[in-house]
């Protein structure tokens, strides 16, 4: 679905030249979910601003949907849809009528029908007429993805799909993104700020920073490539933290082992298999402990270790 | 080349009804545009009935120097406010959306001149509709050009001020530079009182600006006067303006990141 290479863009401004984007390469399959993850100012946006048209590259090419984005932009539009993070609707004008017009200028066969089929999967039924400014932030938003998809793309656009939903707005919102692959084959390009977002929703992810891809992967091979699991032990008695630390430090599935308080936190690979042999180790070494606990690793860990910061702290 | 163009026509149809859907919506645009016009006459055109006499305000009655200005203002002013809609379709993220279409992107600026130049055009019709109620005598074939001069003055003003808009793009930034623009131009145009009553300074300096040939123009032609230098400078000042104007704006919207 989208093919892109050595894709960049520079902005020229007063004080000099920015690069945004400095040569990204990305592949999304058919029917495929794929999460864009980074700060702002990383070249999320200036990425899907080029990949949808809006902002012509200053170096590189892509293939989108099937159309060369140089040579045939007016192809790349007819084939995907597109939903902008603030939406694309004038508060006064009915939702009714924002869907009429879009399906106009996509020249869709059988509007009427098109437009009330899709306003009954996404649960807009009734609100046809109502203004688009009366409607809930839940109800704008499935009206906005209606309309990046009255032409049936193979590829929808979404950035920052729920950002301002509340939490049941946007399960429900995944639900229809989920829908949309399973009933339509639809391949979706999202951005997103939000980690879990992207772990409950994504086949795969990229994790863009200054302007360059820094990681790609589906959610649990990210997370077991760059973080590990973290366990955390806590002893009976705080002296036994140091030789706690030196007793499990050899061990082949420990990559990093601290002390802490009365305490070791340890970054452990695969840390459910490694857990018995860990436990036996502490045992030898004569160190009595009063509990465990064991986590995975979060995309925020993934983020941190890519990029160095934490993703709250860099939007 | 065939097809496209008959793409850039439906879409600035489409594009067209759902501006004029907009201004139907809206209750006072509605009454406050029908209204706008008549006050002008109302209000001020009683001033100009006793300046007849003085000497410069030109042949005619107060009304054939008057209706035409007015005209004229209603294209620069009308129009000239017409890209504070696309600044709220800019922030609302309309633009963006309608981008991403295939629609053609200059029906996408011509559907909306298409609809000012509507709005502009009835008020037009109302404005001479009420001046000659008020007492207006000219003839009917110049009273159709005046109309003329004010339609194309309006395509060519609207476009401008969505240029304005685009390179703005905020109202803070827009409304001061259109009035900077604006209020100037139509001092110097004459619309309110001819430039013929200027002294001799203020009249050269308004024959740099365009909209005083075109009100020229407009006067004659109220007067029934059409094989006059005044018409065929009007006539070239307006098309001239439109020809650029028009380029100027598809240019501007055909821009990849406009």
């Amino acid at each position: 679905m989208i093919d892109a290479r050595g894709l960049a863009r520079t902005f020229t401004t007063g004080h000099g030249t920015v690069e945004a984007v400095r040569g990204v390469d990305l592949a999304v399959a058919p029917g495929e979910i794929v999460g864009f993850l980074g700060p702002n100012g990383a070249g999320k946006t200036t990425t899907l601003r080029m990949l949808t048209t809006l902002l012509a590259p200053t170096a590189g090419t892509a293939a989108v949907a099937g159309c060369d984005l140089r040579g045939d932009p007016a192809g790349v539009r007819r084939r995907i849809g597109y939903v902008a993070q603030g939406g694309g609707t004038d508060p006064a004008v009915p939702a009714g009528e924002e869907l009429d017009l879009q399906a106009r200028l996509y020249g869709v066969p059988g509007r009427g029908e098109r437009i009330a089929a899709l306003c009954a999967r996404l649960n807009l039924r009734g609100l046809e007429a109502r203004p688009a400014g009366s409607l809930s932030g839940g109800q704008r938003r499935r009206l906005d993805i209606a309309l990046g998809l009255v032409h049936r793309p193979p590829l929808l656009f979404l950035d920052e799909p729920t950002t301002g939903l509340d939490p049941q707005s946007r399960g429900d919102l995944w639900d229809h993104i989920r829908a949309l692959r399973e009933q339509d084959g639809t391949a979706v390009f999202l951005t997103t700020h939000y980690l879990d977002e992207a772990d409950a929703l994504c086949d795969r992810l990229l994790i863009i920073d200054g302007g360059r891809i820094v990681a790609e992967g589906t959610p649990a091979e990210l997370k077991r490539r760059v973080a590990g699991d973290v366990l955390t032990l806590e002893l009976a008695d705080a002296s036994g933290a140091e030789p706690a630390r030196r007793a499990l430090s050899p061990h082949p599935a420990v990559r990093e082992a601290t002390v802490t308080g009365r305490g070791v936190r340890l970054t452990v690979e695969d840390g459910e298999k490694a857990l018995m042999s860990l436990i036996r180790a502490l045992d030898g070494a004569g160190v009595e402990l009063a509990s465990l606990s064991l986590s995975r690793p979060t995309l925020d860990d993934v983020f941190r270790t890519v990029t160095g910061r934490s993703l709250r702290d860099a939007a | 080349m065939q097809m496209s163009f008959t793409r850039t026509m439906s879409d600035t149809r489409l594009i067209f009804l759902r501006y004029l859907r907009q201004t139907l919506r809206s209750k006072v645009a509605v009454v406050f545009g029908a209204l706008q016009p008549l006050l002008y006459l109302v209000l001020f055109g009683p001033l100009l009935s006793d300046l007849v006499q003085v000497r410069g305000f030109g042949a005619g009655g107060a009304w054939q120097v008057f209706v035409p200005g007015v005209l004229i203002q209603l294209a620069l002013f009308g129009a000239g406010f017409a890209g504070f809609g696309l600044i709220a379709d800019l922030r609302s993220g309309v633009v963006e959306r309608l981008r991403v279409t295939p629609a053609s992107r200059t029906a996408l600026l011509l559907g909306r001149v298409l609809r000012d130049t509507v709005v502009v055009a009835l008020q037009g019709v109302l404005l001479v509709g009420a001046g000659l109620a008020l007492g207006l005598r000219a003839p009917a074939g110049g009273i159709a050009v005046g109309l003329l001069f004010v339609v194309s003055l309006a395509v060519s003003v609207a476009s401008l001020s969505y240029v304005l808009a685009l390179r703005t793009r905020t109202e803070d930034a827009f409304a001061p530079l259109l009035s900077a623009v604006t209020l100037p131009l139509m001092l110097l145009s004459g619309i309110l009182l001819p430039m013929s009553l200027a002294p001799g300074w203020l009249d050269v300096v308004s024959r740099f600006t365009p909209f005083r040939y075109v009100v020229d123009a407009a006067r004659a032609a109220f007067l029934g006067d059409y094989a006059t230098a005044a018409v065929a400078e009007g006539t070239l000042v307006a098309v001239v303006l439109l020809v650029v104007s028009v380029t100027l704006g598809a240019r501007c919207f055909r821009r990849e990141n406009a």
